[in-house]
């Protein structure tokens, strides 16, 4: 086999290991609060900025910055329901839709009022690894490392606490949970900490590859929705796997052809498969 | 223990409950019967906080708890079984114990009331890894009974236990009504199944079309030739 399809195959799979982490966080929110955050990709952008700002421009320490700014996108998270889906909550599936559609486009104009359309970086470069003649990135291979981490604590969390078993059971019954003294509102609130939170991880680990302009959320928040629709809204673990599968066509058709093509072709899979599996792949 | 004076409760335009009046005392069971949309369903809504008072007043223990949301109720130590069991189908039986005990003061006696629902109930530690979807309809009424038990509750309501059950799961659960008793809980029970549920409690109410029409002790019901009549079709 060809180092290079290898070495494809590998960045593959560590790219899927950040569109997981998102594709979880969506997934989550949609679930248990029944709202798609349109803007979530944009909530990355944010949480990319406030590690350029306070590690290049405040010259924090990079893993105090990343905390920070992870906090500072679960804030931001709760904000974004608080604000903008509470007051709207019951009202039609399409308000909701429309309001944080709104949101992306003021988030993509308040960033470049603040920081202008200039790509930053924070000009951190993690070397670069030989592994018997395969080329990894190691910031690639941290990305993954971390992303897999945050999935795994939020397994552990949603499986073993009480507050994340409330969590699954107001995703299945929501009018019924209060009889079990659970408090819907505070439940979405900590949903929308952690969907945050989630979105300020992926958001550490991208600043770690990338540059961050007002728009990047625009390159990767279709892929997270269409992720999270070929694994079935709302369906946890097949957003997690239909990340990997995305993953691998665009690097797979990235070897092969073009990046640009890549992403023709995993839309194209995508639309082929709304046909055959309208309910997303895990379901039978 | 639990007192209603004059309660009135609707929804929208519609008013499902007029003036109801209705006691229990601390340790009892009592019955609330009647025929299909007599607003049963709805008094236990009420009281469980689901539903806000309209009117009237509510108390338990001697403190007014009329217009405390669900989950405050459940502090206030009652426990709502509701209709149809509503159990969480995609969660594991321990895990909808687990969300029994969700309120603060559960979680810290959460494995050992765990251990007295399984002693109660020892076919739903047999299945306590089996989604809750998965279990027969008597076992997922032991697991609804088991889930309100997990909060520790003072008073436990129960909404149509035996609906949709085979006739000898339903002895079953007239059996565990028994035993919930034994264990020095207040219970409030709504049934149809009047014969039954007469048997299982000190005293009763008849409820048609939103107001109580006749109470009494089990005894006087069981005698009283209108309910004979019209409910036990004798």
């Amino acid at each position: 086999m060809d180092f290079y399809l290898l070495e494809a195959i590998i960045n593959g799979i560590l790219l899927g290991g950040v569109l997981a982490l998102l594709a979880l966080g969506l997934n989550l929110i949609f679930g248990v609060i029944d709202v798609v955050w349109i803007a979530y990709a944009d909530l990355v952008m944010c949480g990319m900025y406030a590690v350029y700002w306070l590690y290049s421009e405040l010259g924090w320490p990079l893993v105090l910055a990343f905390a920070a700014a992870i906090v500072f996108v679960a804030v931001l998270g709760v904000l974004v329901h608080v604000l903008i889906i509470a007051p709207i909550l019951g009202s039609a599936p399409i308000n909701q839709l429309l309001a944080t559609g709104g949101l992306l486009f003021f988030l993509q104009s308040f960033a470049t009022l603040l920081f202008s359309t200039e790509f930053r970086n924070i000009g951190v470069r993690l070397p670069i690894i030989e592994l018997g003649g395969i080329y990894i990135s190691s910031a690639r291979l941290l990305a993954f490392a971390m992303a897999l981490l945050g999935a795994v604590a939020l397994y552990f969390f949603l499986k073993r606490s009480f507050i994340g078993t409330a969590i699954r059971a107001i995703a299945q019954d929501r009018d019924i949970v209060g009889l079990m003294g659970v408090d819907q509102r505070s439940i979405y609130l900590v949903t929308s900490a952690i969907g945050g939170a989630l979105a300020g991880l992926a958001a550490c680990l991208l600043s770690l590859q990338y540059d961050v302009h007002p728009y990047i959320g625009n390159t990767f928040g279709p892929l997270i929705f269409m992720i999270c629709v070929l694994g079935g809204l709302g369906n946890m673990i097949g957003g997690f796997v239909a990340a990997f599968i995305i993953s691998q066509i665009i690097a797979i058709g990235g070897y092969y052809y073009s990046t640009e093509l890549s992403y023709v072709l995993a839309f194209t899979f995508f639309i082929v498969l709304m046909f055959v599996r309208p309910r997303g792949v895990m379901t039978r | 223990m639990l007192s209603l004076s004059a309660v009135s409760a609707g929804y929208g335009s519609f008013r499902a409950l007029f003036d109801v009046s209705l006691d229990v005392a601390q340790g009892q069971a009592v019955g609330v019967i009647g025929p299909n949309g007599a607003g049963k369903t709805t008094l236990m809504r009420v009281i469980s906080g689901l539903l806000p008072l309209r009117g009237g007043a509510m108390t338990l223990q001697g403190r007014s708890v009329g217009g405390l949301p669900a989950h405050r109720m459940v502090e206030q130590g009652i426990a709502h079984v509701p209709e149809n069991r509503r159990l969480f189908p995609r969660l594991t039986v321990e895990d909808n114990l687990r969300i029994g005990a969700f309120i603060v003061q559960a979680r810290a006696h959460f494995a050992e009331q765990l251990e007295r629902v399984y002693a109660l109930f020892p076919r739903l530690k047999e299945r306590r890894e089996q989604l809750a979807g998965t279990l027969s309809g008597g076992e997922q009424q032991m697991c609804a009974i088991g889930r309100a038990l997990m909060s520790r509750p003072k008073m436990l309501l129960m909404d149509e236990p035996s609906a949709g059950l085979a006739p000898l799961v339903v002895a079953q659960v007239f059996d565990l009504v028994h035993r919930i008793r034994a264990e020095g809980l207040t219970v409030l029970i709504v049934e149809q199944n009047v014969q039954q549920v007469l048997d299982v409690v000190d005293r009763a109410y008849l409820l048609e079309v939103g107001s109580i029409r006749l109470s009494g002790t089990a005894a006087e019901l069981k005698g009283n030739d209108f309910i004979r009549k019209s409910y036990m079709g004798l």
